[in-house]
């Protein structure tokens, strides 16, 4: 069992650096067809034909191969005999060298590189409890340009939380590769925004946006910002809120930003 | 809007004729530098001569002294070197997000490459070779032979206009 854990978490990071989701191509089309700009409509034609590019010579799409984070679904009834965060660090250092991977994780004080992406807490691993006995992996390599552009903010509840995410996307998106996706938290503590925001992104799958999701959206949109913040209709292709009730005192907001590259591979092992 | 396919060095003319909204295809010398080289160059100099210099910032993926994937890095965590390296004689600066347009006005030009895009930029680069290779792979100022390297958009001209401030207001 090990061994398949290694040779999935292999597998999911190969085809997440090299290709895109199809619905996250599917969103990139749709916006090419209904972008106005003509600048901005070629940006995303590009951005499509760097994906077949990817695919075709089977490189990473992206020289930022991003962090390892891994999103794991584990049956409760499951027992491992090994561990499993080690297992999926030797899939990441084999991934480095096949795939190949950029060096990227490094000490964040003597900012000395491992050379294998992995190292202390890293790969990060977010785990899911499900019923049964199943066993995933998702590779969801994250790039620095989208998370350093991310943010929490603990506001006043007498703020509006969706006026702070559009000002914070006006002046942070064109940094993020943007058309975005975004990942939002709402409530909560501190941190649980911070992986609110980060499972909104991760559980993100094409399925249409709610009403309110849509709304936001469609206001981020009309903020002119994108491809690129190069100006144009398209800023963010997708969206997706995850709440949690908080403080009476309390409005924890965290947006996660991800870039256009929504990179992002799943492995089923049992 | 129009297309220009330019070589390196670049020349003042080259750069006042260049307007926001442009597009360029570069051929010739590119450097790539991001954080570490730039705090190494404002120490110790420049390995390179940057007069009419094309600097890409950009940390590459290279395997085998071959380019794989090679798209820009976020200039803004550059911002703080603007100055200084245009001071040096660079005529172009090339990334993704901008900087602040000040710096470039009478000298230099911003290009933006599409970000992400690392897999069509590597068609178009060739490494001939690499300096400060002790800062690793993704820091390393490297050097490359460009073929019409772009698209190549004109975000900041050497007129003060900038094509981010502009879509943000």
């Amino acid at each position: 069992m090990r061994e398949q854990v290694v040779e999935a978490t292999v597998r999911a990071l190969q085809k997440a650096e090299t290709g895109l989701p199809e619905w996250v191509l599917q969103r990139i089309r749709d916006a090419a067809a209904r972008e106005r700009l003509p600048l901005a409509r070629q940006h995303l034609q590009f951005m499509l034909e760097n994906v077949a590019i990817a695919g075709q010579d089977r490189l990473p799409l992206c020289q930022d191969t991003g962090l390892p984070i891994f999103q794991v679904r584990m049956g409760r009834e499951l027992k491992l005999d090994f561990d499993l965060h080690e297992a999926i660090a030797d899939g990441v250092r084999m991934a480095t060298k096949l795939v190949p991977l950029r060096p990227n994780a490094v000490h964040p004080q003597s900012r000395c590189n491992s050379q294998d992406n992995t190292g202390l807490r890293m790969p990060d691993i977010i785990m899911d409890y499900v019923a049964g006995r199943s066993l995933s992996i998702t590779a969801f390599p994250k790039g620095a340009g989208s998370e350093n552009m991310s943010l929490i903010a603990m506001l006043n509840p007498a703020d509006d939380p969706f006026d702070f995410i559009i000002e914070s996307v006006r002046e942070r998106a064109a940094n993020a590769c943007p058309p975005l996706f975004l990942g939002i938290g709402l409530g909560g503590s501190f941190d649980l925004s911070a992986r609110l925001a980060k499972h909104a992104l991760l559980d993100m799958d094409g399925k249409q946006e709610d009403e309110e999701e849509q709304a936001l959206l469609d206001r981020i949109n009309r903020l002119g910002i994108g491809p690129m913040g190069l100006g144009g209709d398209t800023t963010a292709l997708g969206l997706r809120i995850e709440r949690a009730y908080c403080h009476t005192a309390s409005l924890p907001v965290a947006i996660n930003f991800q870039c256009w590259a929504n990179r992002k591979a799943k492995e089923v092992i049992l | 809007m129009s297309e220009h396919h330019l070589s390196t060095p670049l020349s003042g003319e080259d750069i006042r004729m260049l307007e926001a909204g442009d597009v360029v295809f570069l051929s010739g010398i590119i450097y790539s530098a991001r954080d570490k080289a730039h705090a190494m160059i404002r120490k110790a100099g420049s390995p390179v001569s940057l007069e009419g210099a094309a600097l890409y910032h950009c940390g590459p993926l290279i395997q085998e002294g071959r380019v794989l994937s090679a798209g820009p890095t976020t200039s803004g965590r550059m911002a703080r070197y603007t100055e200084e390296m245009l001071e040096k004689g660079l005529r172009a600066i090339i990334g993704k997000g901008g900087l602040p347009p000040e710096p470039f006005r009478d000298r230099a030009v911003y290009l933006a490459y599409p970000g992400g895009c690392g897999a069509a930029a590597a068609r178009k680069l060739e490494v001939l070779t690499v300096h400060l290779s002790e800062l690793g792979m993704a820091e390393s100022l490297w050097t490359f032979r460009a073929k019409d390297f772009g698209p190549l958009i004109v975000a900041i001209d050497s007129k003060g206009r900038d094509l981010y401030q502009e879509a943000r207001e």
